[in-house]
């Protein structure tokens, strides 16, 4: 992210010089899609509907994708296996929300969201725990080969894939909401589904606490500054080795996390749902910018608002429309929305 | 003693050691007599499956081994060259006519999107070049599944094939069947002579000076983007043939006989396992790894039976997750024989 | 005299396939600026980023206050208190420059926790870190980007500064103001291993000189006896006073 922290500055100096303007142009691109979608689909409700819809699948991406491009702007791997932690935690999600059958059934809120949340914490944890060993394993002997990562990684996915298979089985495992977060919430005429309200908090949270780690921290800051210029804070005395596996596991956990919300946005999960998402993925990170969390999340958003407004007014293009989007981008930014210099 | 005749047909590019040189003997002999020796059509299936994907993978080998692109829109291609014939035997009817309409309007597609996409993004890091091809591939495969008036949607299309070529017909105690077969065997081993001829000639070399230092052939005067987009075309329009003759094999074509990511895998298994820009790798590769694909169930079963009863071992050892075994080998293949099963027969050879 | 806190003995240095540093030997005194001299190409750049660990040393020792740094990660050789500033800088564009100053603090993990009487130091040296405090460094204009540099590596007093050209692309005016700030880091005995290809600005501030040539030192001694010997100048440098700066 590019925008800065900010303490007072020092008293008694020349005025100091305002901080740089900030791009406002992706925003409005988005504000700009909303905008178009309002009239093409014409009644409002349906509008409203679409767009939490979007918002929703895009946070829910965001949250996916915002490990991964950090992960790949800090220390130049991409994991193309990064799908696997989204089926992990999906099917984690399976067997929390099952073992924890008394709070899903119950018609409170509050019980349910225990629930939910129990799944969540779950997910992350071993989906974290799953990545540190993957960096380990997988990752860490290919660190600067790219060609063996791409490989590699794939590779892992692949084995972790048949492992959840021999754990779940083979067969997809339906993951239905609990009691009162079943159902749609009415705004005037507009229905929008509780589930979808229940991802865009959370991808808000994330999104907030992630930015507030990220420009108000020194560990955030280490984190963007070795995104730019790795070897120039290992100088500065920093372990960046250390750092990576902190930003791996964070964004395991995280794709964790957002396979919880998707198993749970699909209402069912099956092994392949990782290179499912995969695709999505890598697109909206592209679109934003290798290693930009801004541009990750603007990217998102946008891929998700697209998605369900294409996907209502012509279901066919739905895919293209990501990819057309993605050219568009491209052709306008070639590094993507944000992107982030020295690279 | 090679002769020289073998030699040039060889492109000068030999074996280099007893045991590949015997396995290839073998596999080529097996594979030319197939269906003289094979009773079942199952057999002969498996066969005709080894010669496809051995042309398949040939060509991805020039693609990633010989040049150090990583693709995933390969599949595209081979269901662009399926679909062709698919589409022209249906509408067409059936005949030499309209697989050859299929056949020239494949490659020709192929031959733009492969361009297409070659100057758009091998101007930009490889990582992004991966990333782009696996979206098209992606939507490619929505496309064929959602055209369904034209392509049959998710249940593909079914066509007859040329009257040479149908089982009904029979000549010199062989069917149609037969036929195609050696059809599909002919292909294969020229089309591969060929590509062996590519990646010896001074093409070829500048290919793998890109695949090591880009910046360097650059420097030297070679437009890397040029080479690159020609290895890209190249190995798309040797996919679109391999995926006619699959089509032409199996009177079928569908989405996930060609262009399911599986396959994508299968064949980056494949290349790693077998060897990675030798060629020859992909002869042995494809040949172990449609034999292990339908014969390594049976023996995980056999292997399953043994170990019954204990929990983790009989889950993991069954036969329906022989992918993760291939999965772990691969892993293993990529760290350990970074040049695969003939780069380990090359090196035992010359010591 | 008092054993040197930097010592290079026989360093080789290969990169790829090339063979830059053919056995450097090197001393750096404490609390004196030590210029390193040199033609383009001579192996200065290769020189310190050895010592900093970034390009292993194949061959040689190089010791700092008596241990060993060869083969130790490059963090490690930052904490044992030697500072960096590259010929590039390495100032991060998309940071503020207090972002900047505050990555270069290790002791501090809010802006609130630099020292205070350092900073102002700081400001008094470069006025301008102050005025673009919360600017995106990237702005900055190459002048005051290497103020920044300088800036980082003295936010928190280090035993030794490693600094390579300074003063390349640099106006006039604002190679005086690196030449004064200089001059009051070496009055606070900083230990200072400087390259810089400006003889001007090395004569005004070098204590000690060595000499490269060829991925060697193929001269070191006091900076008086080379300024005064013009045919040494020549010889070692291919310049004389006046030319170059």
């Amino acid at each position: 992210m590019t925008t800065p922290a900010s303490t007072a500055a020092p008293a008694a100096a020349p005025a100091p010089v305002p901080k740089a303007r900030f791009d406002w142009i992706p925003l409005a691109l988005l504000g700009g899609l909303m905008a178009i979608g309002l009239p093409a689909i014409g009644s409002p409700s349906t509008w409203l509907a679409l767009t939490v819809a979007g918002l929703a699948m895009g946070l829910i991406v965001f949250i996916i994708a915002s490990g991964l491009t950090l992960v790949f702007g800090l220390m130049d791997v991409l994991n193309f296996g990064h799908g696997v932690f989204i089926a992990l935690g999906a099917y984690i999600a399976t067997t929390v929300l099952a073992a924890m059958s008394g709070f899903t059934a119950s018609p409170l809120l509050g019980m349910n969201l225990v629930a939910v949340f129990a799944a969540m914490v779950a997910a992350m944890t071993l989906a974290g725990a799953v990545g540190w060993a993957f960096e380990r394993v997988i990752v860490r002997p290919v660190y600067g080969l790219h060609l063996k990562q791409i490989l590699i990684t794939m590779g892992g996915m692949i084995v972790g894939e048949e492992i959840i298979k021999v754990i779940w089985g083979p067969l997809q495992i339906a993951l239905p909401p609990p009691e009162a977060l079943r159902g749609s919430v009415f705004i005037g005429d507009a229905a929008i589904e509780k589930l979808r309200l229940l991802a865009v908090v959370v991808g808000l949270a994330v999104f907030a606490a992630m930015g507030w780690v990220l420009a108000r921290t020194k560990v955030g800051l280490l984190v963007r500054a070795g995104v730019q210029d790795r070897e120039m804070v290992e100088a500065l005395g920093y372990r960046v080795r250390r750092l990576f596996v902190g930003v791996f596991v964070t964004g395991s956990a995280l794709a964790g996390l957002g396979g919880v919300l998707w198993g749970l946005y699909q209402q069912s999960v099956t092994p392949q749902i990782g290179a499912q998402v995969n695709v999505l993925i890598f697109i909206v990170i592209i679109i934003g910018g290798l290693g930009s969390t801004l541009g990750c999340f603007v990217g998102a958003l946008l891929v998700g608002v697209l998605a369900n407004y294409t996907g209502f007014l012509a279901p066919k293009v739905a895919l293209f429309s990501t990819i057309g989007l993605m050219v568009a981008i491209l052709l306008w930014r070639p590094r993507g929305l944000y992107p982030v210099t020295n690279r | 003693m090679p002769n020289r005749l073998l030699e040039r047909t060889l492109s000068h590019d030999l074996p280099r050691s007893r045991w590949l040189a015997l396995l290839l003997v073998a596999i080529f002999v097996a594979l030319a007599l197939a269906p003289v020796m094979l009773p079942g059509s199952k057999a002969l299936g498996v066969a005709a499956k080894m010669l496809v994907f051995i042309l398949l993978v040939a060509s991805y080998d020039l693609l990633l081994g010989y040049t150090g692109i990583v693709s995933f829109a390969h599949t595209m291609f081979f269901g662009i060259g399926a679909y062709g014939v698919a589409i022209a035997s249906t509408r067409l009817g059936a005949g030499w006519a309209s697989v050859g309409i299929g056949v020239a309007l494949a490659l020709a597609a192929s031959l733009v999107l492969s361009l297409v996409i070659g100057l758009f993004s091998l101007r930009v890091k490889a990582i992004f070049f991966a990333m782009i091809t696996l979206a098209v591939a992606a939507a490619f495969q929505t496309l064929a599944s959602q055209l369904s008036d034209f392509t049959g949607g998710e249940d593909g299309l079914t066509f007859r094939n040329p009257e040479w070529l149908s089982p009904a017909f029979e000549a010199f105690g062989f069917d149609g069947r037969h036929f195609s077969y050696w059809l599909l065997f002919v292909v294969v081993t020229l089309v591969f002579l060929a590509l062996l001829r590519m990646v010896n000639s001074p093409f070829g070399r500048v290919l793998q000076a890109i695949r090591e230092n880009d910046f360097r052939a650059e420097a030297l005067g070679y437009r890397v983007v040029v080479y690159r987009t020609l290895s890209n075309v190249v190995a798309a329009l040797v996919a679109t043939l391999a995926g006619a003759l699959l089509a032409l094999w199996l009177r079928y074509t569908g989405p996930d006989t060609t262009l399911s990511f599986e396959i994508m895998l299968d064949i980056l298994l494949i290349v790693v396992i077998g060897g990675m820009g030798t060629l020859y790798g992909a002869v042995i590769g494809s040949v172990l790894f449609v034999l292990a694909q339908n014969y390594l169930q049976d023996l995980l079963r056999l292997a399953a039976g043994a170990v019954e009863g204990v929990p983790v071992l009989a889950a993991v050892l069954t036969p329906d997750r022989w992918l993760l075994w291939l999965g772990v080998l691969f892993v293993l293949s990529v760290y350990h024989f970074p040049t695969g099963i003939v780069g380990r027969l090359r090196a035992w050879s010359s010591r | 005299m008092s054993a040197p806190l930097l010592q290079l003995r026989g360093v080789h240095t290969h990169i790829g396939a090339y063979h830059i540093l053919h056995g450097v030997d090197l001393d750096v005194p404490e609390g004196e600026v030590t210029m390193l001299l040199g033609r383009n190409g001579a192996g200065k750049t290769t020189t310190l980023r050895t010592i900093m660990g970034l390009w292993p040393a194949s061959q040689g020792s190089v010791s700092f206050r008596g241990e060993g740094l060869a083969g130790l990660p490059v963090p490690d050789v930052a904490q044992r208190g030697i500072a960096y500033v590259p010929e590039n800088m390495g100032i991060f564009t998309d940071l503020t420059v207090q972002e900047n100053m505050l990555l270069a603090a290790r002791g501090a993990r809010h802006a609130a926790q630099i020292d205070r009487a350092r900073l102002d130091w700081i400001f008094g040296l470069f006025p301008a870190l102050q005025k673009f405090w919360l600017y995106p460094a990237g702005k900055l204009s190459g002048g005051q980007k290497q103020m920044l540099a300088v800036a980082r590596a003295i936010v928190e007093p280090r035993a030794l500064l490693l600094i390579d050209e300074p003063s390349k692309g640099l106006a006039p005016s604002i190679i005086q103001n690196l030449i004064r700030a200089f001059g009051e880091l070496k009055r606070q005995r900083s230990t200072i291993l400087l390259v810089e290809q400006n003889f001007l600005m090395a004569r005004a501030l070098g204590d000690r000189v060595a000499v490269m040539d060829h991925g060697r030192v193929v001269h070191s001694g006091p900076m008086s006896e080379l300024a005064a010997d013009e045919a040494m100048q020549q010889r070692l440098l291919g310049l004389s006073l006046g030319v170059h700066q």
